[in-house]
């Protein structure tokens, strides 16, 4: 086998590998913002927004 | 009184929620300088000459030293993420070692296969159990042995605690990665960058050499903020379930 193929299947594994991790992790990150978004359409959230919402509430009423 | 304002700057930064938004500016600005300098470093990698020995496999060395520089600095920054869980018991710092073993497992990964890539045309053999190969693979074990001991424990914080301890333990492995070409014969090269004296390293190589290094570099810390992000994501939406389940089930039980 020639260097060439040597130097390029280094290159191509290193490519591959770096593509899948970065494709990993945006995509984790995509789901589980629609999680958190599924969750807040059903109306559950942190216990630290809610209090937030209350207070603003109690202080416009 | 500067101490005490540096020590509240940080913990400012540590409250995962500071830290989303810091990481929400930061994250454009991160990944474009990265695809920058991985332009640049390509570029330079391709455009110098090869070596008067090597010939053109010299140019494995732009990803296989980057990779392996990587695969150590990662589990230094686990290691110090280890010692924030064990002292101050900070759930960011949890995060931050969870979040970054699949990293060091990937650019571990690279950087024995690019070696072994390497090693076939130089040293006429893919593999050589000498004491630098050997030990690198051995880290690349401890990777996966953590990733899957975080995900095989349902606490978090149990399991960052367990896997911050087997991290400091291991974390004895990387003097011996950095030394094992001083210490013991090996086929492998000893250092030419980093090491007593400057680098040995001709000018031609070392130039493309620090960009690709400096390009790993930040894709790793992009990543790794991004891992962290969604890690903070993914405990929020398992709280907010426990949440839903815990009123779902007092509602039942006033209805009943």
């Amino acid at each position: 086998m020639t260097h060439t193929f040597y130097i390029s299947m280094s290159y191509a594994v290193a490519a591959m590998v770096i593509l899948c991790l970065i494709a990993w992790t945006w995509l984790d990150g995509r789901a589980r913002r629609q999680e958190l978004a599924e969750l807040e359409a059903a109306g559950i959230r942190r216990r630290s927004a809610q209090s937030k919402d209350d207070a603003g509430k109690g202080e416009t009423a | 009184m500067t101490e005490s304002l540096a020590i509240s700057k940080f913990s400012d930064l540590a409250n995962p929620t500071r830290f989303l938004a810091l990481a929400a500016r930061l994250l454009p600005f991160m990944a474009a300088v990265t695809a920058i300098l991985f332009a640049v470093g390509l570029y330079l990698s391709f455009a110098t000459e090869g070596d008067y020995q090597q010939g053109m496999t010299v140019r494995i060395m732009y990803v296989h030293v980057p990779a392996a520089w990587l695969s150590m600095m990662c589990y230094t920054v686990m290691a110090v993420s280890a010692i924030g869980t064990l002292v101050w018991r900070h759930p960011l710092a949890d995060v931050s070692h969870k979040a970054a073993a699949p990293l060091g497992a990937a650019f571990t990964l690279i950087a024995l296969a690019t070696g072994s890539l390497w090693g076939r045309p130089m040293w006429g053999t893919w593999w050589v159990w000498d004491a630098r190969l050997t030990s690198v693979f051995v880290l690349f074990l401890m990777y996966l042995g953590l990733i899957a001991l975080n995900r095989a424990m349902d606490d978090p914080s149990r399991a960052a605690r367990v896997s911050a301890v087997l991290i400091l333990v291991g974390f004895v492995n990387i003097p011996i990665i950095k030394f094992s070409v001083d210490w013991w014969n090996t086929l492998h090269q000893p250092a030419s960058v980093i090491r007593m004296g400057g680098p040995t390293i001709d000018q031609e190589f070392l130039w493309p050499l620090l960009i690709m290094a400096i390009a790993f570099t930040l894709l790793f810390f992009t990543l790794h903020v991004m891992a962290m992000r969604n890690e903070i994501w993914r405990r929020r939406v398992a709280a907010q379930r426990r949440m839903a389940a815990r009123l779902a089930g007092r509602e039942s039980g006033s209805e009943a």
